[in-house]
């Protein structure tokens, strides 16, 4: 609304704050522009936690390199983690969910628009407060996992005057030698990394309810649960494991609060506290955890090779059902990140039974997806060679994660520079490789401009190469005995090329970023809005609406007759409903 | 398209590049390779690990080559007929879901009797050693030979070797990955691991937990030696701490004694025992080649360097720096300490 209309009529011209330009943002409720807030917002953490990144390669291009002090070093590659797991991966999930999930369904927002309103706040919050701690020289250092006792402290310690670390660390080998319980992370470290993740942790309660709610309540007329797009299955999935996996950290993280700060020890040895406590609670957490990362991803490329492919998925049920097999299984296998603490060999072979099960059905998806480019049309876009690229990397992702899971093999590879190897194909390229994908495929439905499909493909050249030659590399480095997290190595133990190889690798995957925030500035600043409602000639009902789509999405809200809706509409000749019965 | 293929075969050919290069760094003689075994237990984990590699290299060439020759397939070209609306086939679903599941209980089956087949040999005579972490550096106690020692571990070979593990500060792991895989070493439990060298020589040890600022500078030498050498060995670690002879050697062990080394270093017959030697006990300190955690090599200009400026060295190490001795000080104390062989 213009300024001076208001004026004419006599009154004080003034706007009220909801709808100036940032105050419409700051206080919708529309699940569009909350999905677009969470998506710019984790975009922006994408970027820090990637200059993290090169930061640590470039320490270790060389061995005894002294780019970073080891200190720094250690802030560095936790917040690394940190940022790229809770800041970026699962907030770009929940903006992709918020803004497609209705959208998909045939739903006018979110069950609880003020609820989704909150979760996107909170996670702000928490975000700015985790990196706020580099401002204050004390940023969280003991890695994303944190292991107790390392993070331990005592309220009397932590009430002392900050004297040298020299003398911190004298102090607490001296009361370790005395049999007292060490101070082990004294500084505000822990208590950033404590806080900054309970913040995340509601956020991600709240958004999982409301994804839930939305899914199983605001479904459009004849939108069974049979005939959903993946993409939904896979948020629905990943909603549960966000509500069922939260709560472990919440209350791990509190146990650790409470040893810092009330004094009590339940992760200290020698007061009838365990250090393996935190381990068996965090992992209970954390292997889900790595599934709510990757199952969105999953449900992307089960939209997207269809599409591209001009045919319906191959093997809907067994694709919807085994993200669901994932997601009860994610909760049996979190002590196969414990093989080498020492559990009874029946606990580990039970573990490594069900980590066993639990590869059946990812694999099963890799055979449908690769399946549904059978008799197909494919047009190789942007987004299509992401999702290709993702097939053939989680594949490796995968299978250096049977090596791992194999308990004898695990005794010698955990811990070293194989596991980062396998964590980055399946975060890098599985998690990474399918939000490229979602990107270009959902862009033009988020803006209604199309980005430039050449960028896109030297961007994913760039990407697959940068992403083979800095990950490749660190299998080798582990079967040659490189451990993790050494801010640096000594020369001529095999591993100086290597690592040299992995931090080229690291800058060729910058350069790749690069060329999409180029892709992104040419798309935004220099196109006209080209991208029509259904540019990909797509199956599922968000390109049934405007690009972007109006307030509320739908004019009428439509009837679903089958899984694949637009098709239907498109082919009225050959419906889908025909087929399925 | 041409384009297309050609990058793919570059891909193939740079990763088998990587691959031959992995394996010819891995031929340095001071890689602890854990594919280079040289104990029982290594040994074992090596094979299976081939085996994995096998069976991984096999589904990826035949996954991946599915994938490509769909794609060159059936890409969409102008005359390319219309997509098949093809929604699942349920048999061959099935079979493809069997396939995995099949090759994945075989790799199960190896998994879990190679588990139970490194449980450690039941034999007479077994060595027993204990092994300290520390942040950051590794202390070795033989308690049948009364013998306390730091970041060297000599063991006979072909002897099975019963490691008792011990941490009173944070979670550590011990790992010697040409002898056997890692077990951490937890406060509060009494995990054990064992070691059983087929070969001698010297092996690399390191710290495979992240146990704080100097997780990287936790490294230790195992010395597998001959029998007859194991005994010799034990009678030099048992015997008193060495006498000073020269004049140097005399004023440095003043040094030690009056410059603040007793607070937290213990040479036998020199100074008292205390709980609070939170640092490694210097008996025999000459006869070991390395300081601190693999931080420097044992030689004179390192070891100077180290009590001169042990901050700079290694920093947030327990040793404070002594950058006020003065020269004539800090060379007599070097020159004690590498007499006590």
């Amino acid at each position: 609304m213009a300024i001076g209309s208001v004026a004419t009529r006599g009154h004080v011209a003034r706007r009220s704050w909801k709808q100036s330009a940032i105050g419409s943002w700051v206080t919708t409720v529309d699940h569009k522009r909350i999905g677009i807030l969470y998506m710019y917002t984790a975009f922006v953490f994408f970027l820090m936690g990637g200059i993290e990144a090169l930061l640590v390669r470039t320490q270790l291009a060389v061995p005894n390199n002294t780019v970073l002090s080891p200190q720094a070093y250690d802030e560095v590659f936790t917040m690394h983690a940190t940022t790229m797991i809770f800041l970026f991966v699962m907030p770009m999930w929940v903006g992709f969910g918020n803004y497609l999930v209705p959208l998909m369904i045939g739903a006018r927002d979110m069950a609880f628009p003020r609820i989704n309103q909150l979760g996107y706040w909170l996670f702000l919050s928490g975000g700015l407060l985790l990196t706020m701690s580099f401002l204050f020289g004390a940023a969280p250092n003991a890695g994303w996992f944190s292991y107790a006792p390392l993070t331990e402290a005592t309220p009397v310690c932590l009430a002392a005057p900050i004297a040298s670390a020299q003398a911190q660390a004298a102090a607490a080998a001296t009361q370790a030698a005395q049999g007292l319980q060490g101070c082990f992370s004294p500084g505000l470290n822990m208590d950033f990394w404590i806080a900054g993740l309970n913040l995340l942790g509601i956020s991600s309660i709240t958004g999982g309810i409301n994804f839930i709610v939305t899914i199983l309540r605001m479904r459009a007329p004849g939108l069974t649960i049979n005939r959903m797009p993946l993409f939904t299955w896979m948020i629905m999935v990943m909603s549960f494991l966000l509500v069922f996996a939260m709560p472990s950290l919440t209350v791990a993280s509190f146990l650790l609060l409470f040893d810092r700060h009330l004094g009590t020890h339940f992760y200290q040895a020698g007061f009838g506290g365990d250090p393996l406590l935190w381990q068996h609670l965090f992992w209970s957490f954390g292997h889900p955890e790595v599934y709510i990362l990757i199952l969105p991803a999953f449900g992307m490329i089960s939209e997207i090779v269809p599409v591209f492919s001009g045919k319906p998925i191959f093997g809907y049920t067994f694709v919807a059902w085994s993200g669901v097999a994932i997601g009860f299984l994610s909760f049996t296998v979190w002590a196969h990140h414990m093989f080498a603490v020492g559990l009874p060999p029946l606990a580990q072979a039970f573990f490594a039974s069900s980590t066993t099960l639990i590869a059946i059905p990812t694999a099963v998806k890799i055979f449908n997806w690769v399946g549904t480019l059978y008799g197909g049309r494919i047009r190789f876009t942007s987004s299509m060679l992401f999702a290709l690229g993702f097939i053939a990397m989680f594949l490796i992702g995968g299978l250096n994660g049977v090596a791992v899971a194999v308990v004898p093999v695990d005794y010698q590879l955990t811990d070293t520079y194989f596991v980062v190897s396998h964590i980055h194909y399946v975060l890098f390229g599985g998690a990474v490789m399918g939000l490229f994908a979602g990107l270009f495929y959902w862009y033009p439905k988020f803006s209604g401009r199309l980005l430039d499909e050449r960028l896109g493909k030297l961007q994913f050249w760039l990407f697959l190469i940068g992403l083979n030659l800095a990950f490749f590399p660190m299998h080798i480095m582990g079967l040659l005995g490189m451990p993790r997290r050494q801010y640096t190595y000594a020369p001529n133990l095999g591993w100086d090329q290597l690592n040299l190889i992995s931090t080229i690798g690291a800058f060729i995957l910058a350069l790749g970023v690069i060329v999409f925030i180029l892709n992104w500035i040419k798309t935004m600043g220099f196109t006209k809005a080209n991208a029509g409602s259904d540019p990909w000639d797509a199956f599922t009902l968000e390109w049934a609406t405007t690009s972007p789509p109006p307030a509320e999405n739908f004019a009428t809200i439509p009837v679903v007759r089958s899984r694949r809706p637009l098709w239907d509409m498109k082919h009225p000749e050959d419906p889908d409903w025909r087929r399925e019965h | 398209m041409p384009f297309r293929s050609r990058l793919t075969r570059w891909g193939a050919i740079s990763v088998l590049a990587l691959t031959v290069a992995g394996l010819l760094a891995g031929c340095d003689p001071n890689t602890p390779s854990t594919l280079d075994p040289a104990g029982v237990a290594a040994d074992k984990e090596a094979t299976l690990f081939w085996f994995i590699l096998v069976v991984a290299t096999i589904v990826f060439v035949a996954v991946t080559g599915a994938l490509i020759y769909m794609m060159i397939r059936y890409r969409a070209r102008p005359d390319s007929p219309p997509a098949r609306q093809i929604g699942g086939h349920q048999r061959l679903e099935i079979i493809l879901a069997a396939i995995p599941t099949v090759v994945l209980f075989i790799v199960l089956f190896f998994t879990i009797s190679t588990m139970f087949a490194l449980a450690q040999p039941n034999e007479p005579n077994i060595l027993t050693v204990k092994a300290i972490g520390h942040q950051w550096w590794w202390e070795f106690q033989y308690p049948n030979q009364k013998i306390v020692t730091a970041d060297e571990m000599y063991i006979p070979v072909n002897t099975t070797v019963h490691v008792e593990l011990e941490s009173n500060n944070v979670i550590h792991s011990f790992w010697v990955p040409q002898l056997a895989g890692k077990t951490d070493v937890i406060p509060g439990h009494d995990n054990t691991t064992w070691l059983k060298a087929t070969r001698t020589g010297d092996f690399r040890g390191l710290c495979t937990e992240f146990c704080g600022t100097q997780h990287a500078h936790m490294d230790y030498l195992v010395r597998v030696v001959s029998a007859d050498q194991f005994q010799s060995w034990v009678s030099q670690q048992t015997a008193g701490a060495a006498t000073p002879t020269t004049p140097d050697q005399i004023a440095g062990k003043q040094v030690f004694l009056t410059k603040g080394c007793i607070a937290c270093h213990l040479i036998d017959g020199v100074n008292q025992p205390s709980k609070l030697q939170i640092g490694p006990n210097l008996t025999h300190f000459g006869s070991r080649t390395i300081i601190a955690g693999w931080v420097l090599d044992n030689t004179t200009p390192n070891l100077r360097a180290w009590v001169h400026d042990a901050q700079a060295v290694k920093p947030g190490v327990d040793m404070p720096s002594e950058t006020t001795i003065n020269s004539t000080d800090l060379d007599a104390l070097v020159a004690y300490l590498e007499s006590l062989k």
